[in-house]
């Protein structure tokens, strides 16, 4: 039996919450979780946002975001923490356990040095001097692949990429030689194709200085690269914990069983008609006159079909939307619908042109006004394009919330009142109430946890069979567009790389960028990541 | 570097422009003034001939603009012209009263600026605690005090009781440093917790707005002591507002020291602005009013270049 490092038992965690209007009450975010960290071993925590695995993370440092308090216990290297005070947690974290954020660009502090920053800690504790902190920094870098590791210490964090960054906080995790380093959700916030990439570097970092880490995201595909062991979480208690190889591939409970089957929707591709509904003709648009983010685009839409515009962040896919929508007019090229030439700019657009491109956008919390009720959402484009009013707007409005799987209740809520998967429904309702021909989805999903997604997915393409409503759909997930498009269309560096049906785009033999985007996308296999690392053609981008 | 001097160079060239509409602002409001400097010089014996006399003497017939383009040219050539009342060069009279008003404030400013800061960082590492509650009370009824009920309070106890200090702060070349710091001690105290509660608030706003940020998460999770996570990370990011506000503060100590002047009759811009207000005196309201607006104006630039070359973007370009 190998010496246990981390030993949470019954852990205990609630916070007060203050809803608007109502007195303060009391939330459970973490109910009675235990479990044991050996040396050197990676357990993987999982579940969808609000499961408390950031919070359990976070605990094992003996500390709590805002007015969270925690009760239980916590033993690391054999010493309870909870209860050492706050002169005792000092000497523990950053030498004992670290930290992986998120978001490396926000958790940089963006007036220091890297490297200032990266040795802060083992100067602190005492662990090196300087000089040997920041050598080590320097190997380490070398090891992650970092870029000109000599001098990117000397480097600010806005001058250095996001998948870099993520990188050098592994770097900042690991120069006091901590026992444990916990990290949450180190990958999400980045493309899949740089995702790989620091996603190799954490693994890598483990293998050579044998530190036991806790791995936090949402992402089982991922986790079940890097751990040894994978505990899945769900409302704050355990679901199940096994080793990574029998979650994946015998999982017991239902919800381990739905979270590793999630994205096999099965879809069929449509053969394209002879009328598109849109045509883009080589459009070429820029910003400013100056930086040109598409080069000579050309795609076609097909009623009741739905185009998948994939690549990743600064592709210019959502800038493809705001060329076709009339947001930005394009310098070269046309925008054909059903057959008529669209004015370039949205001002000299008619009211009719304007119903039939509707828009569903990634954040749904900021594309609607936090101050309507559910019903004015709604109801303003049945007011608007339809002049229904009383009575009859009502009726189509509950017809709309039954049409997305949602009831009269939720005619009088307010956004803050709707969870993430509801918001997004709100505003599939709001597009469809124009009954337009084309709704164009820029990333709907990728803020939303894998079942509610899921769920998404699945209502847009009964939507799309009931209503025969063509998408157009931007994202950077490869199983996203596997799951619901009838063409691809993708795009690097603001150019057309490939573009064709479903079947041609996704088989081989592929150029070399799709090559690459492709293979980037998390299998939901052990040793999937070691396989892609050595059949790769082509670097990502993030180096 | 080049982007910082275009900025920096922008925000100068700004402040110079504004200087000049302040200059016609000036001019334009001391022409609607009522009363006439003839007028109060001769006094109620004057007769209609005399006073004719005395205003084309003085050239109060000559068109507006001809008046503004004269008084510009003159300051611009750096000569602030002579005073109506008593015929003396202003240059003379403002050098040395700047100068008394400056080591006012100067020495308001050595004591209020640190501890205004100091307290700021307290009240974050306290925030909301015994500590910050009783910093924020305190320098609160201190700056929603009028300045006279202060200075009266602190003359009738360090003045009139305790003869401790001087109630009236005149202050001559012959005396030492020490003497001069002496007399000043009292206006200095009134100007100091005037100041003291905005900038302290603003330095406890700043901070606390930049201990949300993540970083400072990842700072406690390293092991720091609340301290250094406030003085290393928050700190440098909190540069910018912090000085903006001590500028706006110190403009303040230059600028609104009329009232504190006054009551310790001391020998500064202020008192010299009021005096001649009361004689109509319009070339001593205009050069005072200027160099007001000239202070302002500077100090404000230097908080709005600090805030540029303190933002590691634009020091440190990609």
């Amino acid at each position: 039996m190998a010496e246990t490092l981390l030993d949470i038992r019954n852990l205990h965690i609630e916070a007060t919450v203050y809803p608007a209007g109502e007195p303060a009450k009391d939330i459970v975010i973490v109910d009675d979780v235990s479990l044991i960290l050996e040396k050197g071993k990676v357990l993987g925590l999982i579940g969808e946002s609000g499961a408390g695995k950031s919070t359990i993370g976070l605990s094992s440092m003996a500390y709590g975001r805002g007015s969270i308090r925690l009760s239980g216990e916590v033993f690391l290297n054999g010493r309870e923490i909870l209860s050492s005070g706050s002169r005792g947690l000092r000497k523990l974290r950053g030498k004992e356990v670290t930290y992986v954020s998120q978001s490396a660009a926000a958790s940089f502090n963006p007036a220091k040095r890297l490297m200032e920053q990266i040795v802060e800690a083992a100067l602190e504790h005492g662990v090196a001097s300087k000089a040997e902190a920041e050598k080590r920094a320097v190997q380490l870098f070398r090891e992650l692949s970092l870029p000109n590791p000599e001098t990117i210490g000397n480097r600010y964090p806005h001058q250095v990429s996001g998948g870099q960054l993520q990188r050098a906080m592994t770097v900042m995790a690991l120069v006091p030689e901590p026992d444990l380093i916990v990290f949450d959700e180190p990958t999400t916030a980045l493309d899949v194709t740089t995702q790989i990439d620091v996603l190799a570097a954490i693994k890598k970092a483990i293998q050579k200085t044998g530190v036991a880490a806790l791995y936090i995201t949402h992402d089982l595909a991922v986790v079940a690269q890097v751990s040894d062991e994978i505990m899945v979480l769900r409302n704050g208690a355990k679901v199940e914990r096994n080793t990574a190889e029998n979650i994946i591939n015998s999982p017991q409970e239902d919800y381990t069983k739905a979270l590793v089957s999630v994205r096999s929707i099965d879809h069929k591709e449509k053969k394209p008609s002879k009328n598109p509904v849109l045509v883009a003709r080589g459009i070429s648009a820029a910003y400013g006159n100056k930086v040109q983010v598409l080069k000579n685009i050309s795609v076609e839409v097909h009623p009741g079909q739905t185009l998948a515009v994939v690549g990743e962040s600064g592709s210019g896919k959502s800038t493809l939307a705001r060329v076709l929508t009339g947001l930005l007019p394009p310098f070269e090229g046309t925008v054909t619908f059903a057959g008529r030439t669209l004015s370039r700019a949205l001002p000299q657009r008619t009211k009719e042109d304007l119903r039939q491109i509707q828009m569903i956008y990634q954040m749904a919390d900021t594309a609607m006004n936090p101050r309507q009720t559910v019903e004015t959402i709604i109801g303003r484009p049945l007011g608007f394009y339809f002049g229904l009013q009383g009575k009859k707007r009502r009726e189509r409005v509950l017809e709309l919330l039954d049409e997305i799987e949602m009831g009269e209740g939720f005619l009088d809520r307010y956004p803050a009142e709707l969870s993430g998967g509801q918001k997004q429904r709100v505003c599939i309702a709001r597009a469809l109430a124009a009954k337009p021909k084309l709704i164009i989805c820029d990333e709907v999903t990728s803020a939303l946890d894998p079942l509610v997604a899921d769920g998404i997915l699945k209502l847009l393409l009964r939507l799309q069979r009931s209503e025969d409503v063509a998408y157009l759909f931007i994202t950077h997930d490869l199983a996203t567009v596997k799951a619901i498009a009838d063409s691809i269309a993708v795009m690097y560096q603001g150019s057309l790389v490939r573009y064709g049906s479903k079947s041609d785009v996704l088989a081989p033999p592929f150029d070399d960028y799709t090559d690459l985007l492709l293979s980037s996308v998390p299998e939901m296999r052990i040793g999937w990541l070691e396989e892609v690392l050595q059949n790769r053609k082509m670097e990502s981008a993030g180096n | 570097m080049s982007s910082i001097l275009k900025l920096v160079s922008q925000r100068l060239a700004l402040g110079l422009l504004l200087l000049l509409a302040c200059s016609v602002l000036i001019f334009v409001g001391t022409q609607i003034l009522p009363g006439d400097v003839a007028q109060s010089i001769l006094g109620q014996s004057a007769t209609p001939t005399a006073l004719a006399n005395l205003r084309e003497e003085l050239g109060l017939n000559d068109p507006a603009y001809v008046r503004y383009f004269s008084w510009l040219g003159g300051v611009l050539t750096g000569d602030l012209g002579t005073a109506l009342s008593n015929g003396q060069e202003i240059n003379a009279q403002i050098g040395l009263r700047l100068g008394n008003t400056l080591f006012l404030a100067f020495w308001a400013a050595v004591v209020a600026v640190p501890l205004a800061i100091l307290l700021g960082l307290i009240a974050v590492r306290y925030r909301n605690r015994w500590p910050d509650k009783l910093i924020s009370g305190l320098t609160l009824a201190s700056m929603s005090l009028p300045e006279f009920f202060i200075g009266y309070v602190l003359i009738f106890f360090f003045a009139v009781k305790w003869r401790w200090f001087p109630s009236v702060a005149t202050v001559y070349d012959s005396m030492s440093l020490w003497e001069k710091l002496n007399a000043i001690a009292l206006p200095v105290t009134v100007l100091v917790l005037v100041v003291l509660a905005h900038m302290m608030r603003m330095t406890r706003a700043a901070i606390l707005n930049v201990m949300q940020s993540a970083y400072i998460e990842t700072a406690e999770l390293k092991g720091l002591s609340a301290f250094n996570v406030i003085f290393r990370h928050a700190f440098p990011n909190a540069i910018a507002p912090i000085v903006n506000v001590v500028m706006l503060n110190l403009a303040y100590l230059v600028v609104g020291v009329v009232v504190v002047e006054v009551i310790f009759v001391y020998p500064g811009m202020g008192q010299y602005l009021v005096d001649h207000v009361s004689k109509r005196d319009v070339p001593v309201v205009q050069a005072c009013g200027l160099i007001f607006a000239a202070v302002y104006i500077g100090l404000n630039l230097i908080a709005d270049v600090v805030a540029i070359v303190t933002n590691p973007r634009l020091r440190h370009p990609k």
